[in-house]
């Protein structure tokens, strides 16, 4: 039996309740690592090193492991997220239909690459494979908006206006 | 316990039901070429270079993880299987950036032996010379990632024996890597314990002690078997 | 609860339902709410609201009525009439037309062979119930299948003997008997023993199982329930990708009201089985579709497969003995436990019992969810249900079975659908990804596309997959630039050759599938590529 390890969240932000939360549903057990992931990203956008250090102390997970599972999933990011973002589908029907063009014309439009930031930390050019909406390929997911009836031309103006109304 | 009997390359065996393949082929004196198993640490059969033909299986299996089985006929050396293991060397030579005359494990490397073992001495396969890193902050250890060979018995040993577990893999696919706590460098690793082991084990001269020369870095890891026999006594009690 | 009270739930709701004239009915898939199918369906509620017609129309939320591209979708009930690529200013108009004959303008006509051909199991009940609501579930018969295998009226062994003599096997692509797996879980000792649907529907080009949990979540918990009674387990997980949100909420209300309803839980239906689900999100990791991987997955850890044997059922969630099935074969119980397993082995083929679902996506005219009899054509599917190619384009390759698949061309379009002749075509069944490719499309750079795939899903963990995909990666850039030799050619067949033999799980295995398919049917488009004079002297 492995005594529970009382460790105090990093800081008293509110977040940490919810991340206490779900690992609490869990009885703390190990198992709990990507389940609590989830939370953390949830609640702060991104696992930084504190939030890792802490969830890994937590649920007794060595800190390598922790390590070892948030960079395998690609779900999860270790740098804070952009203001606005947009996930280019390449899945094979938005592949078919061109969506590597867009990426492209979008990747020249802002001049970063493909899983890159802008400087500003305005904007972020994602890819995902297959967002699961095949049917309105090729599709891009704008801000968590699924977007559909795409060309290069006009994604790249309908991720224009989102990213210079400084909302 | 059960034996079974049976055959690897004609010649007649014999293996407790708990041994696999490789183990009754080491007992016989039968080669086979092997880089993520290392005796005392639990198998993962990762590294493919133990695979065997089994007559009636249509799939190569891993001898490392394939129990014996009564009646079974092994072949290790096929021409086939010779030259897949040739491809996985040159595959690992690729991927890294192995240069054997400037490394400290130069004539103590599993990957140089097995490669002239195997008769590897060109490759067609397209060399990545990947960027990647060295980590040389600790006082006695270092790491060069360019050497890594990702058979991850650093990462088992630390884990499984030591209990430290300061190792463990990160990312995934072709960018993976080796990285102690969260990639912290290893000076300011909290839970390395400095026992040394990760460096005893390391096939390659990717973990190493500091101050050794071109060649000078052995290994010694006569500790390991002695710890596989001791905890099949204690799961015998 | 006895018969009576059971079969009054449903009952209740049906009679509620027929009370009411006009049922509007509003597709709240995923694809539809893309196309802004919650404001259709905000629109018509206020119509309905504004002219005082609650007790004659409803406006309902169903699941997936199929067509995607044509979103969003609405039908009316009882008249049956579809309305295709519906707006908010259509509300007023549709209103109008209720019990005068659809509005034709937007009328989507049921007379062609998409909706003529298909023979609908699994997705029997996809867009006719509301998946947020289980009364509406249990009123199209959602858990009766479960209350007659609990009540004992069938043991364990039955259920699993009916399952076998189905026919049915794995949805998820290997199209293992799923009767078998049943068993071989049913017999190892008794103890713990967990459920896992696998709802990691990852391959690009698939959203089956997405559909399904947003549809009818009530028939995959169902599914679940009733393995679970025949193998003798109590806890049950269902994995799903973290991408699914849609998908991942209506499985957590399902599973909240199932428990409340006595469908989950401890004691169902009073009788002393007992079963709980548990969701466990994905995080972008298509190899845990691998069920070794999943397994790791579930236990909070990275989603390195590991060699098997020990199978699953024998070691499988923490060492206990694990049945793992797919989102859509667990979808195809409840119908064989009630109409009997002769009746599901009369669809299909022999050796392919039952039906299918398919993503038809790509260079089609008709793209979205169908469903069909297993042993249909190739051609049936493209030319009819899917309407041909689009823009005056002629066919060249349909890609089934996603990054683990291949290639078909046209020569062999009149192939039947079943898991043995997509086999000898070099490509497989898959999860149900069918994605048409016409003659603009380049087969190199469709074979690199899905390199490009598995090299970024590697696991990283067995050296012929991490390295090999890197490295044929490599040589198909080559052949899309035309920079290609005869020697890149030998090398990528041979490393075609060694990473499927030597890899250490399916996403190895497989992952030189849709080389091998182009370059067994499209050869000549990387001949084409190799420039002469790059030759070696």
């Amino acid at each position: 039996m492995v005594r529970p390890i009382e460790v105090a969240p990093p800081s008293d932000d509110k977040r940490w309740r919810i991340v206490n939360a779900t690992m609490r549903r869990y009885g703390y057990k190990p198992q709990a690592l990507i389940e609590t992931l989830h939370a953390v990203q949830e609640s702060f956008g991104f696992l930084d090193d504190e939030s890792l250090s802490f969830v890994a102390r937590r649920l007794n997970v060595p800190m390598s492991k922790a390590y070892g599972v948030a960079t395998f999933y690609h779900f999860f990011s270790l740098k804070p997220p952009a203001k606005h973002n947009c996930v280019v589908c390449l899945g094979t029907a938005c592949y078919i239909k061109g969506s590597d063009q867009m990426v492209k014309a979008l990747s020249e439009a802002h001049d970063i690459e493909e899983g890159e930031i802008t400087p500003d930390g305005e904007f972020a050019l994602l890819s995902a494979h297959c967002v699961g909406a095949c049917g309105l390929a090729p599709v891009a997911v704008v801000d968590g908006e699924i977007v559909s009836g795409l060309t290069p031309e006009n994604i790249v103006k309908i991720v224009g206006e989102r990213v210079s109304d400084g909302s | 316990m059960p034996v079974k009997t049976f055959k690897i390359d004609g010649q007649d065996v014999s293996g407790r039901e708990d041994e696999t393949v490789l183990d009754i082929a080491r007992e016989n004196n039968v080669f086979l070429p092997t880089l993520c198993n290392i005796e005392g640490l639990k198998p993962v059969g990762a590294c493919r270079l133990c695979m065997v033909e089994v007559k009636g299986s249509n799939k190569l299996l891993p001898a490392c993880v394939t129990k014996v089985e009564e009646g079974m006929e092994v072949t290790t050396n096929s021409e086939r299987l010779q030259k897949y293991r040739r491809m996985i060397l040159e595959m690992l030579f690729v991927e890294g950036n192995h240069v054997c005359s400037v490394c400290v494990a130069n004539g103590h490397c599993e990957l140089q032996w097995l490669a002239e073992k195997l008769g590897v001495d060109h490759t067609r396969l397209n060399y990545m010379f990947p960027k990647k890193e060295i980590d040389v902050s600790h006082y006695r250890y270092a790491i060069d990632h360019n050497r890594c060979v990702l058979c991850t018995r650093c990462v088992r040993v630390c884990g499984e024996i030591e209990g430290a577990h300061t190792w463990d893999v990160s990312g995934r696919g072709i960018n993976a890597k080796v990285v102690t706590d969260l990639n912290t460098p290893w000076a300011l690793s909290e839970t390395c314990t400095e026992c040394g082991k990760c460096i005893q084990v390391c096939p390659t001269g990717a973990l190493f002690k500091k101050s050794r020369a071109v060649g000078e870095m052995t290994k010694d890891d006569h500790f390991l078997p002695y710890l596989k026999t001791m905890r099949e006594v204690d799961n015998a009690e | 609860m006895d018969r009576e009270e059971f079969e009054q739930i449903g009952q209740k709701r049906r009679e509620a339902d027929a009370a009411v004239e006009y049922h509007i009915n509003v597709c709240t898939s995923s694809g539809c709410v893309a196309s802004g199918s919650a404001a259709v369906k905000e629109s018509l509620e206020a119509e309905v609201k504004a002219r005082d017609l609650k007790h004659k129309c409803r406006v309902n939320g169903v699941g997936c009525l199929g067509l995607c591209g044509s979103g969003p979708i609405l039908s009316i009930q009882p008249e049956d009439a579809l309305y295709q690529k519906v707006k908010p200013q259509d509300s007023a108009e549709i209103v109008d037309h209720l019990g005068q004959g659809p509005v034709e303008r937007i009328e989507l006509k049921q007379d062609n062979a998409f909706f003529q051909q298909q023979q609908r199991v699994v997705l029997a009940n996809a867009g006719k119930l509301d998946p947020e609501d289980i009364e509406s579930a249990m009123a199209h018969g959602a858990y009766r299948a479960l209350y007659k295998v609990t009540t004992e009226e069938m043991y364990p062994t039955d259920v699993v003997r009916e399952i076998t003599q189905s026919g049915l096997r794995g949805r998820g692509g290997a199209g293992y008997p799923t009767g078998l797996k049943w068993a071989t879980v049913a017999k190892m000792d008794e103890g713990l023993k967990y459920i896992v649907c696998n709802g990691d529907e990852g391959d690009p080009g698939a959203f089956m199982d997405r559909s399904i949990m947003e549809s009818d979540p009530h028939r995959i918990l169902e599914g679940m329930a009733i393995a679970a009674y025949a193998v003798g387990a109590s806890e049950g997980y269902i994995y799903i990708r973290a991408e699914y949100g849609l998908g991942i909420q209506r499985l957590k209300k399902a599973i909240r009201q199932a428990e409340k309803m006595g469908c989950l839980g401890k004691n169902i239906f009073d009788s002393p089985f007992s079963f709980s689900v548990q969701l466990r999100l994905g995080a972008g990791a298509f190899v845990c579709g691998e069920e070794t991987a999943l397994i790791a997955s579930i236990e909070g850890q990275r989603g390195n497969p590991r060699p098997r044997p020990p199978y699953p059922a024998m070691s499988g969630l923490w060492g206990h003995s694990t049945l793992i099935n797919n989102v859509e074969t667990f979808a195809n119980i409840a119908p064989i436990i009630l109409n009997g397993s002769e009746w599901f082995s009369s669809m299909g083929t022999e050796k392919s019992a039952g039906t299918k679902v398919f993503a038809l996506s790509g260079k089609v005219n008709r793209v979205g969810l169908i469903e069909v009899p297993m042993g249909i054509s190739l051609r049936e599917i493209i030319e009819e249900i899917g309407g041909g190619i689009p823009d005056g384009h002629a066919f060249k390759a349909v890609q089934t079975g996603g990054p683990s698949g291949g290639c078909i061309p046209e020569e062999h379009l009149d192939t039947p659908v079943d898991y043995e002749s997509l086999r000898a075509l070099g490509s497989i069944m898959g999860s149900g990804g069918m994605v048409v490719m016409d003659d603009t499309s380049s087969m190199v750079s469709v074979a690199r596309y899905f390199m490009e795939f598995c090299m970024d899903e590697s696991c990283g963990k067995c050296i012929p997959c991490r390295v090999g995909t890197a490295q044929m990666y490599e040589l198909l850039t080559r052949f899309v630039n035309k920079e290609a030799t005869e020697a890149d050619l030998t090398l990528l067949e041979e490393l075609c050759e060694m990473v499927s033999q030597t890899s250490l799980c399916g996403l190895g295995q497989s992952a030189p599938n849709p080389v091998m398919s182009t370059l067994r049917y499209f050869r000549e488009e990387y001949l084409e590529r190799i420039t002469p004079a790059h030759e070696p002297a």
